[in-house]
């Protein structure tokens, strides 16, 4: 079978497994659809989680990304995975005991306040919304590349299978079909993984070829790939560019921000007990670190590859897989000293993304039109093809491939499933329920949540066709936001018996508007502003650090002077504390 | 010793804490420690064929907080048990 009929069947027959899972495991009850009726087993539960949180992003782009920037990438590959650390600790437990639906419902009980839920809920549905956006884009992507329809069909497409299992399944769906997707993502990712390990290094395991020697020689891959990048005038692989605190301030706001982001929480409220919820974070990390140790090898050996087999090599003799995604526009060469060979150095080769002429240059590539620049480099390459392209460039068979473009998918769908069930579940819950409409029968309210996800798929999908231009800038919102918002005011919930609904309102508040404003005046009012001008250094990606610490110096002040919090909310503190007495699902 | 019924869930939650910044401790030291603050000191040492400091930013840290989380499960359980909160 050629490659491109592998790539439908494999597409096809995980989609055929999804739907299968969706309709054996309808949702009956607002407790199966919010939190799949409390029943599930900690290490599916561990691995849904880790579905959930590995999106289209940490799949096709975070090896990509780190290729290029070595060291720095620690950002993210520390940010993405410590912030379970305190989820195990500090709320998964806790959250559990309380033992309700929703975040936005925590909040607005432990601080006896609609206005603080309400909040919540807003701060649920923005930063939901901004993540989803990008999933979707990824599934046309996805979509367009290796089933070549158009984008927008793909997106189409991705939305009618997410609304099947999402709606139809609510949370119980999402979950079985999540452990699916978990398993078909991290095969995917690990098979060129381990062939691309074997062929550099002769070692099976990606994460100890990472440190081994290159195969048949004694020299070790990270000083061959550092010796390579100096020689051509990049940076020392092993070694950093962004300033230490800037690097700090990233890493505490993604990790504090992954543990305040609603849709990852929630999934700790399907366990059945408070001790199943501290092991299935646990299993989460386990199952996150296997993809998060084996990203930096992968990037460690693309850029290898790409430094030996690239600089310096006539166009007419380059690999195959460089034509391929040259093809694709992810890769461009304008020859800017006309000599035919591809010169390759730090720097942008010519002013932003490339366009291509309609004619070939004269030596047959692609030629692109924009303007070139100063400096010496002539090579554009688009990181997302250390992960896409890797099968080609390792001689891999076409299954390999068509295999990527089902992990890609899986990838981006499970986490825009979980998204959306939070954004339906605070608002037939949280708006709905409790707000607007208390009467609402748990029949009502099941349809309501089902119509919101509806809605929210189709404007999901929106957003995916017709991507705002501030997409790729907006992810620092999310993080941000939930470091500065949740974070501190559920940590504080939990343990602080004396914070009241003023010191948490005002906390969340000022942690908020502060974050935001400072993200939108450096991404969007004022973007020319550089890293001169931000306050200690710290860019608008890390900036959510200092807007949790204002959270939490601004509630323990007000809190301090403003009246305790009534004894049965003490009593509610004390017993979220004690893990016996953490029943099934609560019904109301 | 006999544990007095009022007191059971002061000291369960102060063994809690006590453990659980003792591990915080530990996410600190891997992962902005020695992965950020002192990661150009720590990569003058060689560590298989790693710097030792962008093993513990790209690997190592990693490692640890799974280890962590487990360490702390195990602990939590017997914890439970001790002070009798746990759930049947």
């Amino acid at each position: 079978m050629d490659t491109q009929t592998l790539i439908y069947l494999f597409v096809g027959v995980t989609f055929a497994l999804y739907i299968g899972i969706a309709l054996w495991t309808r949702a009956g009850s607002t407790g199966e659809y919010y939190v799949a009726g409390k029943g599930v087993h900690p290490v599916l539960n561990g691995m849904a989680t880790g579905a959930d949180w590995m999106s289209a992003a940490s799949f096709i782009s975070m090896a990509g990304i780190i290729s290029f920037v070595g060291l720095d990438g620690g950002v993210y590959l520390m940010g993405w995975t410590g912030g379970y650390v305190l989820l195990a600790m500090c709320l998964a437990p806790y959250l559990r005991k309380f033992g309700k639906f929703t975040v936005p419902e925590f909040v607005g009980e432990r601080y006896y306040s609609q206005t603080a839920r309400v909040v919540a809920v807003i701060c649920v549905i923005f930063i939901s919304f901004t993540y989803v956006a990008g999933q979707m884009r990824g599934v046309g992507i996805v979509f367009s590349r290796y089933l070549e329809v158009d984008i927008n069909t793909g997106v189409v497409i991705g939305m009618a299978i997410v609304f099947f299992y999402s709606v139809l399944g609510g949370m119980k769906g999402i979950t079985y079909t999540q452990v699916a997707q978990y398993c078909v993502m991290i095969f995917a990712y690990m098979i060129p993984a381990i062939f691309i390990s074997m062929m550099l290094t002769g070692n099976p395991i990606p994460q100890l070829g990472f440190g081994g020697t290159l195969d048949g020689t004694d020299t070790y891959l990270l000083d061959k790939l550092n010796g390579l990048s100096t020689e051509l005038g990049f940076n020392t692989y092993t070694d950093g560019t962004k300033s230490t605190i800037d690097v700090f301030f990233i890493t505490m706001a993604l990790m504090v921000g992954t543990a305040g982001l609603p849709h990852v929480i929630v999934r700790f409220f399907t366990t059945p007990t408070v001790r199943d919820a501290r092991k299935s974070a646990g299993y989460a990390l386990l199952f996150i670190a296997i993809l998060y140790t084996t990203a930096p090898a992968v990037a460690a050996f693309a850029r290898t590859n790409l430094l030996t087999s690239i600089p310096n090599v006539s166009y007419a003799e380059v690999p195959s897989w460089f034509k391929t995604w040259e093809k694709a526009g992810l890769i461009a060469w304008q020859d800017k000293n006309q000599d035919g060979v591809i010169q390759y150095t730090a720097g942008a080769p010519f002013e932003g993304a490339p366009t291509f002429a309609k004619d070939a240059g004269v030596n047959g590539e692609r030629a692109v039109t924009n303007a070139p620049t100063a400096n010496g480099n002539e090579l554009y390459i688009d990181r997302d093809i250390m992960v896409l392209a890797n099968p080609e460039i390792a001689n891999l068979p076409g299954w390999v491939i068509a295999l990527i473009a089902a992990g890609g998918l899986a990838a981006a769908l499970s986490t825009a499933a979980g998204l959306l069930l939070v954004i339906s579940t605070s608002i037939s819950h949280d708006l709905l329920k409790s707000n607007l409409m208390p009467n609402i029968s748990e029949k009502n309210e099941l349809l309501a949540a089902r119509i919101a996800a509806g809605v929210a798929v189709v404007i999901a999908g929106l957003f995916g066709i017709y991507p705002p231009a501030f997409v790729a800038q907006v992810v620092a919102f999310a993080f941000g936001l939930a470091a500065a918002s949740f974070f501190p005011a559920i940590v504080m919930g939990i343990f602080s018996k004396t914070m009241n609904r003023e010191g948490a309102v005002a906390g969340m508040i000022v942690g908020l508007v502060f974050t935001f404003t400072y993200i939108v005046y450096f991404k969007f009012i004022n973007p020319a502003a550089g890293a001169d001008q931000w306050w200690f250094g710290i860019s608008p990606e890390g900036i959510g650090t200092l807007g949790m610490i204002f959270n939490f110096v601004v509630s323990v002040v007000v809190a301090k002077l403003t009246s305790a919090p009534p004894a049965h909310i003490q009593d509610l503190v004390e017993s979220i504390r004690i893990p016996r007495g953490a029943g099934g699902a609560v019904a109301h | 010793m006999s544990i007095h019924k009022q007191d059971v869930p002061a000291a369960y939650w102060k063994e809690n804490l006590s453990l659980m910044l003792k591990l915080l401790a530990i996410w600190f030291v891997v992962s902005f420690g020695c992965g950020i603050l002192f990661v150009d000191a720590l990569n003058n040492i060689q560590f298989f064929g790693y710097p030792l400091g962008f093993w513990f930013s790209q690997q190592g840290s990693i490692y640890a907080f799974v280890g962590l989380i487990f360490f702390y499960v195990w602990k939590m359980n017997q914890l439970d048990r001790k002070y009798d909160v746990h759930e049947e």
